[in-house]
């Protein structure tokens, strides 16, 4: 030792094992990464599916996936790793069983975010980036999700938890730890971070069926506009543009 | 012809049950107008979407119609058309309760607006942290095959269309469209220069209409109905019914739908007005990105011109509300990090004076901040502003010069007093339907 080692200057470096080259993906993946690519004219767009796809079966994006998304569409591992490391929701280190967002910017952050995103540091005993020992939970600082209306909002596996407390924010996590099936304010029934990153490659876990059709948020507006009567204009009908009684609206 | 003051006609059957399935859209009259517009010319459909005053929900108000015509026709290349449903601005939050309750009237306005076009191929770019929503999407455009909505020779005709729902991998600047295209190329999203333009050259440097959800999503009632119905609703130049997403300090939060050129004092009225003994201290109309509004404004109209006029822009209407406990120094602070986090990095100005000013932003927060450094905020701003391939650094400029324009005091505080001694952060916390909902929703749909 020289005295003089190496010290990355990005904290992002820091847990990422890049001598681990273990990878699940076979045969049926490959044929899988094969149908992405023929849904699309050209068949570089399959590449953000196909990382989804490398999360879902290997649990982050590892370097076995780059290497097979960068030799069946053509192109290098380094525009593979250009793209993984573009968007957040690829994950370089393991994500948990349990993908945890809480929104902090602004309005879910003023509203409560803030004060959900240190409990759950709290809770889970780790930081924003990390995954819990027992690989059972990750947690994310989440940037705004489009559910303003239900702040402060929180996510799992990218399922919307609308409308959070402390308490219920807790009630989740003792729910999920116990295997509990938990269900999402506005969606289905909470499956896994790895099966919600297969249906974002674009194969469906046949679960859309479940959930409302809407939360209570989106309905403000028509619950009132039912009770007042108000509707859009109705068109006029032949009968009235052929000097019928004019509608009363 | 008097108008009511909510206008439900996107949001007209979210409360029906399993509205997202194909057999309850077609009972109540989905596809009808997807089945009449394929059996009309192209063009009359581009005319009548111009006609109906139809502008783009994404936030520039671009005339829908207008846009479609500029598609040479001539260009030997393929015509695409994608929809952005990345919806990604804080505070917008219309696009996703629309596609979870009723996919099918997008998928509907898609083969709509692609016939218009001459476009065999469309995109439905959606953000992926919305599962449900890619859920709901796939299973649409699924059925819409299966029914013959999409696929080879639609509705008996000899037109043929394919739809692929695309989810997006976390990044708000794919919300722009040429990042969008970059995007669904398979690269780091980054706005290109313009131009050319993405009706000239957009994905596969193809002729490319790129559209709001919103946008597309209104199209089956305009055909359905007729330009001059669509127009009994809004202004003179801002025609129509919108979703207005009223979140924030307010009893209820949600989605309101009414004709364009609303003010927020009626849809302030209609969400209950601010939480039980406090006041309203300032609102965006359409967004992070368009400049703050103050209790001054509250009868400023919400279209197109209205919003322009007051200083502002309508952008996504997205009316994201603030009480009295709220330091607009923290609210500031935290749009900016936001902007940091998601620049793209590609234009200097917007990544490093973004990088700057979340640096100063937060001396003043913590009431270290130096005299000047609002002075020196400005400064930077200017130098930032219009100065990139795209307009997400003008957005942050637009919420940190109007910041500083109504609460210049606030900053200045923070040369020597933290913001939270100031507004106390816990006052400002707020659950508006803790009581109405618990996490356990009601189950299945069947």
């Amino acid at each position: 030792m020289s005295g003089h080692e190496f010290v990355a200057a990005f904290d992002d470096a820091s847990g990422i094992d890049s001598h681990d080259d273990q990878t699940n993906i076979g045969e049926q993946t490959i044929a899988e990464m094969r149908q992405i690519m023929a849904r699309y004219p050209e068949p570089r767009s399959a590449l953000l599916p196909m990382l989804h796809l490398v999360q879902s079966v290997d649990g982050r994006i590892s370097d076995a996936g780059v290497q097979i998304c960068a030799e069946l569409l053509g192109i290098s591992t380094a525009q593979v790793n250009g793209v993984a490391t573009f968007y957040t929701m690829y994950k370089r280190r393991p994500a948990g069983k349990h993908h945890v967002g809480v929104c902090t910017t602004t309005v879910c952050a003023v509203m409560g975010g803030d004060v959900l995103l240190d409990q759950m540091k709290e809770k889970l005993g780790i930081d924003e980036g990390e995954t819990t020992p027992d690989g059972m939970f990750s947690l994310e600082r989440l940037e705004c999700n489009a559910a303003c209306d239900f702040a402060p909002v929180m996510m799992v596996n990218w399922e919307f938890m609308d409308s959070m407390t402390p308490e219920k924010a807790n009630a989740l996590i003792d729910n999920l730890q116990a295997g509990r099936e938990v269900h999402s304010t506005r969606g289905a029934h909470i499956t896994s971070w790895a099966e919600a990153e297969r249906v974002l490659a674009g194969f469906p876990d046949g679960l859309a069926d479940e959930g409302p059709t809407a939360g209570p948020a989106s309905l403000a507006g028509l619950q009132i506009a039912r009770e007042k009567g108000w509707t859009a204009p109705v068109p006029p009908s032949p009968a009235a543009v052929d000097g019928g009684k004019p509608n009363e609206r | 012809m008097s108008v009511d003051v909510l206008t439900p006609t996107l949001s007209d059957n979210w409360d029906q049950p399993d509205a997202w399935k194909i057999a309850n859209y077609v009972a109540r009259g989905g596809y009808e107008a997807a089945r009449k517009a394929v059996g009309m010319d192209p063009d009359a459909i581009i005319g009548l979407v111009k006609d109906s005053g139809l502008r783009g929900r994404g936030g520039a108000g671009f005339p829908t119609g207008v846009k479609w015509s500029f598609i040479p026709q001539a260009n030997p290349n393929p015509k695409y058309l994608v929809i952005n449903c990345d919806e990604s601005e804080p505070g917008t939050c219309k696009d996703v309760p629309m596609l979870m309750a009723t996919p099918h009237t997008l998928v509907e306005g898609v083969i709509i607006s692609s016939f218009a076009v001459r476009a065999h191929h469309a995109f439905i770019y959606v953000r992926g942290e919305v599962l449900h929503v890619i859920r709901r999407l796939q299973k649409a455009v699924a059925d819409a095959y299966e029914a013959g909505y999409l696929g080879k020779g639609i509705f008996g005709t000899d037109y043929d269309l394919d739809v692929v729902v695309h989810a997006g991998a976390g990044a708000y600047i794919c919300g722009e469209e040429t990042a969008l295209l970059d995007s669904l190329e398979g690269r780091r999203g980054q706005p290109r220069l313009r131009p050319p333009f993405p009706a000239v050259a957009g994905l596969y440097a193809s002729p490319t209409v790129v559209n709001n959800a919103e946008s597309i999503a209104s199209v089956p009632a305009i055909v359905a109905k007729g330009a001059a119905w669509y127009k009994t609703m809004g202004t003179e130049k801002s025609a129509g019914s919108t979703l207005y997403s009223v979140s924030g300090h307010v009893k209820r939060p949600g989605q309101y739908e009414a004709p364009l050129g609303t003010t927020y004092r009626t849809l302030l009225d209609l969400a209950g007005g601010i939480r039980a003994g406090h006041q309203l201290k300032f609102f965006t109309p359409g967004g992070s990105s368009t400049p703050i509004l103050t209790p001054d404004q509250l009868d400023v109209k919400l279209d197109y011109e209205g919003v322009a006029a007051a200083g502002s822009i309508l952008g996504t209407k997205a009316l994201q509300t603030f009480d009295e406990t709220v330091s607009v120094v923290r609210t500031t602070l935290r749009w900016t990090e936001f902007y940091k986090h998601e620049s793209c990095g590609k234009c200097t100005p917007c990544r490093e004076g973004s990088w700057w000013l979340v640096q100063t932003l937060r001396n003043i927060e913590q009431g270290k901040g130096q005299e000047g450094d609002v002075e020196k905020m400005l400064d930077l701003c200017d130098n930032v502003s219009m100065k990139s391939f795209c307009t997400l650094a003008d957005g942050f400029v637009a919420n940190i010069t109007s910041s500083i324009k109504y609460f210049r005091e606030e900053f200045e505080a923070g040369y020597h007093t933290p913001a939270w001694e100031l507004f106390p952060y816990e006052k400002s916390v707020y659950f508006p339907y803790e009581r109405e909902r618990i996490t356990v929703s009601e189950g299945a749909g069947e």
